[in-house]
């Protein structure tokens, strides 16, 4: 592959602390120093921003098993089309991915059918069933990055302080569901001014906090990295607020819905509201902002969770949760909290860069001569309105059909090869 | 009568206004002087057919409104969920699209789903009414409640209406609630504390922990039904311990107006929420609230089928 010089873009760069106008080079798929390379053919990307390649830390691609409403071909498609360059897939498809021959499977489609990089994530339990510890040492050996029983929590609490101490031996960070079954039991929707007007059955935020509580406690007992999933409460970011002001190691992610949505929403019975952890108050919204703000928080990931229209068209009581999210995270960021004023550009970045790469642990994220060079070109100002006829996702559920944005990703890079741009400078490789 | 009517669907009291609402109870009140006639049957709608699908199973409720169609002279199919093809997987709108196609002009609902009603609703053309959505909406059952204590009263403004019992799980209180509220009344909600949720306040309603509280000066007393599954789930210890301390009985008569009403959508646990004694007192009026539920019904499905294109 040839080499190329992006030139004129403001270069922001939250791990190197790097926010200027200067070129960035790419040989071979890999960052270089400008000053070295020869005969390049030179991107002006003037007026836009040059970011390293956005990480979403929370996919369900569907595939194996529900491939009707995803698969790793359009899911990453719809990563592509939304600024992100690598995703880390959830496990609980069908056979989950509790086992290296269901990663081995996952590696080799989306080494043939994936536009970006998918980053397979193992089940903590065998079956995602909470019951017993799955092989990890074999799942990282096929190649997991983190492990995780999303959808599910592990109820056992001696069961997840062994999990948590375990993973440390082969440095998986657990990313925890938080949820406590038998509180969180039947419920729909959030619990409160609105499940009881609507008379709906509530999820109370006791049942997110009191997992958020137990992990951060068995975070400190196993001194290893537990990841929060999708923080939701109040309650819950003045746990983990407090948590990391000891040293306990944990860290959280917020997702677009739960930052621009309240549960008043669910008043119109649209199924594209309903996912769990469920939209919460407008206090709950501010809370994650923030968290968001004072760095409690320092991922946004999607949840990105296809369900096809049959599934989602019917009573709200009967709907499976979730929502998807990959082709309009960045546009309600964008316009939820940088053009809000909540957060500065360099801050927004970090949050889909530097965040999550420091809860994997992985040289990811950064724009640094030597890596594989993923990179997400962002337009702040770019109004339009979200369509879900035009998603490359293979499903439609999302809440944000019609939603103004201003910002969003116009170019996605992996690996120095063009994968997706709206911009007639970049052209697809 | 000029018709200022404007909804093909009925689905909760929240999306009335007081207007509205008195109009049904006007309506209704012709219509109840057609039961009292030798010939019970008026020709309202002749010609129009009616589907009741019953999702969830209720008797008095389907009987009601299988009476009113009949006596406003509709075709009646009534389709309950056991026998229908819902039992093959098909979805609920596939069933009502089905429906429809059949040129149905109304489909009365009941469904254990809140929002089930609201759902069909912006999805079909003929006219949805709500004979109950889970927790969420029974505005007919209000409706005659609203009725009785008009009929009763003189007015539904200023009256203090306490409503007893399992609010958390109660369709009916939270439409009684909407419809007293939008009248003028003073709705109080009492209870076990598992059971009443204190976000009412929001909408105006006073909540009281303590009965006795609840009932004083009470104009109307509305109790609503237990169930036995709420034991099950550790909302309260006994259906013993629930008559001792929130059941309505002799000994409440005291706190309540000399003149108050006793109300129950039904069916009564006699001695739990409600002592046989004032269930069947002078008090109770709660075979009028049935008999009153005929006529809201004949009202609200004269004025839905009034609005259908």
């Amino acid at each position: 592959m040839s080499s190329r010089i992006y030139r004129g873009a403001r270069v922001i760069d939250p791990a190197r602390k790097i926010d200027r106008i200067m070129d960035i080079a790419v040989s071979d798929g890999i960052f270089v120093d400008p000053g070295t390379v020869k005969d390049a053919s030179v991107v002006d990307l003037t007026g836009y921003v040059l970011a390293p390649g956005f990480i979403d830390l929370h996919v369900h691609l569907r595939q194996p098993g529900k491939t009707d409403a995803e698969t790793i071909h359009t899911g990453t498609m719809a990563a592509a089309a939304g600024g992100f360059t690598s995703i880390v897939a959830m496990p609980n498809t069908n056979p989950c991915a509790d086992n290296p021959g269901t990663i081995h499977y996952i590696r080799t489609y989306a080494k043939a059918e994936g536009v970006v990089k998918v980053l397979p994530c193992g089940a903590i339990t065998k079956g995602l069933e909470g019951q017993e510890m799955s092989g990890i040492g074999g799942l990282k050996a096929a190649g997991v990055v983190a492990l995780s029983d999303d959808g599910k929590c592990v109820q056992n609490h001696e069961l997840m302080r062994h999990v948590i101490e375990y993973s440390r031996t082969f440095k998986l960070p657990i990313l925890d569901h938080c949820e406590d079954t038998n509180l969180a039991s039947g419920g729909v929707m959030h619990e409160g001014h609105w499940s009881v007007f609507l008379g709906m059955k509530g999820m109370a935020a006791a049942a997110e906090e009191l997992i958020v509580a137990r992990d951060a406690i068995l975070a400190r007992t196993a001194n290893w990295k537990v990841h929060i999933q999708h923080v939701s409460t109040r309650g819950s970011l003045a746990i983990i607020r407090t948590a990391q002001k000891e040293g306990i190691r944990i860290t959280a992610e917020a997702t677009p819905h739960h930052i621009a949505l309240t549960d008043i929403e669910i008043k119109k019975f649209d199924t594209n509201y309903k996912m769990n952890p469920p939209l919460r108050s407008e206090e709950d919204r501010l809370a994650v902002i923030e968290g968001l703000r004072d760095g409690t928080i320092t991922v946004i990931a999607t949840d990105h969770a296809p369900h096809t229209n049959t599934a989602k068209t019917v009573e709200f009581d009967y709907a499976p949760f979730g929502i998807i999210g990959l082709e309009t995270a960045l546009p309600v960021c964008f316009t939820e909290l940088y053009h809000k004023g909540y957060l500065d550009l360099p801050s927004l970045i970090s949050k889909f860069t530097k965040g999550p790469a420091e809860v994997l642990g992985m040289p990811v994220g950064t724009l640094e001569i030597g890596r594989p060079a993923d990179i997400t070109i962002l337009d702040p100002g770019r109004e339009g309105v979200v369509d879900a006829e035009k998603f490359y996702s293979k499903s439609r559920n999302t809440p944000f059909n019609g939603y103004r944005f201003k910002g969003c990703a116009v170019g996605t890079i992996v690996d120095g090869k063009c994968v997706f741009s709206l911009l007639d400078a970049l052209q697809k490789d | 009568m000029n018709n200022p009517w404007t909804k093909k669907d009925l689905m909760s009291l929240y999306d009335l206004s007081a207007e509205e609402i008195t109009l049904i109870l006007d309506t209704a009140q012709e219509f109840k002087k057609v039961s009292q006639r030798k010939i019970k049957k008026v020709p309202a709608l002749r010609g129009k057919t009616v589907v009741n699908l019953f999702i969830e199973p209720s008797t008095r409720t389907r009987i009601s409104f299988e009476l009113a169609e009949q006596r406003l002279s509709a075709d009646i199919i009534n389709i309950n969920a056991e026998a229908s093809s819902l039992r093959k997987g098909e979805t609920l709108l596939d069933t009502v699209r089905n429906i429809e196609a059949l040129q149905a002009d109304l489909v009365v609902i009941r469904h254990s789903a809140a929002g089930a009603p609201n759902f069909l609703a912006s999805r079909v053309r003929c006219g949805i009414v709500n004979a109950g959505d889970g927790a969420h909406s029974h505005p007919t059952q209000a409706l005659l409640d609203l009725f009785t204590m008009r009929e009763k009263k003189g007015t539904i403004k200023g009256l203090n209406v306490s409503i007893i019992g399992d609010i958390l799980h109660s369709r009916v209180a939270r439409s009684d609630m909407w419809g007293l509220l939008k009248l003028g009344a003073n709705v109080t909600f009492s209870g076990p504390s598992t059971l009443v949720p204190r976000e009412f306040e929001a909408a105006g309603v006073r909540v009281c922990d303590n009965l006795e509280d609840a009932l004083v000066g009470a104009d109307v007393v509305n109790l609503l039904r237990i169930q036995h599954e709420r034991q099950r789930s550790g909302f309260f210890p006994s259906t013993g311990e629930y008559a001792r301390v929130f059941g309505l009985n002799k000994e409440s008569l005291k706190y309540i107006k000399p003149d108050a009403l006793i109300m129950h959508p039904g069916p009564i646990n006699r001695d739990v929420e409600l002592a046989s004694a004032l269930a069947d007192g002078p008090q109770s009026v709660i075979l009028e609230q049935v008999t009153n539920g005929l006529a809201v019904r004949m009202a609200v499905l004269f004025l839905v089928a009034g609005c259908l294109k």
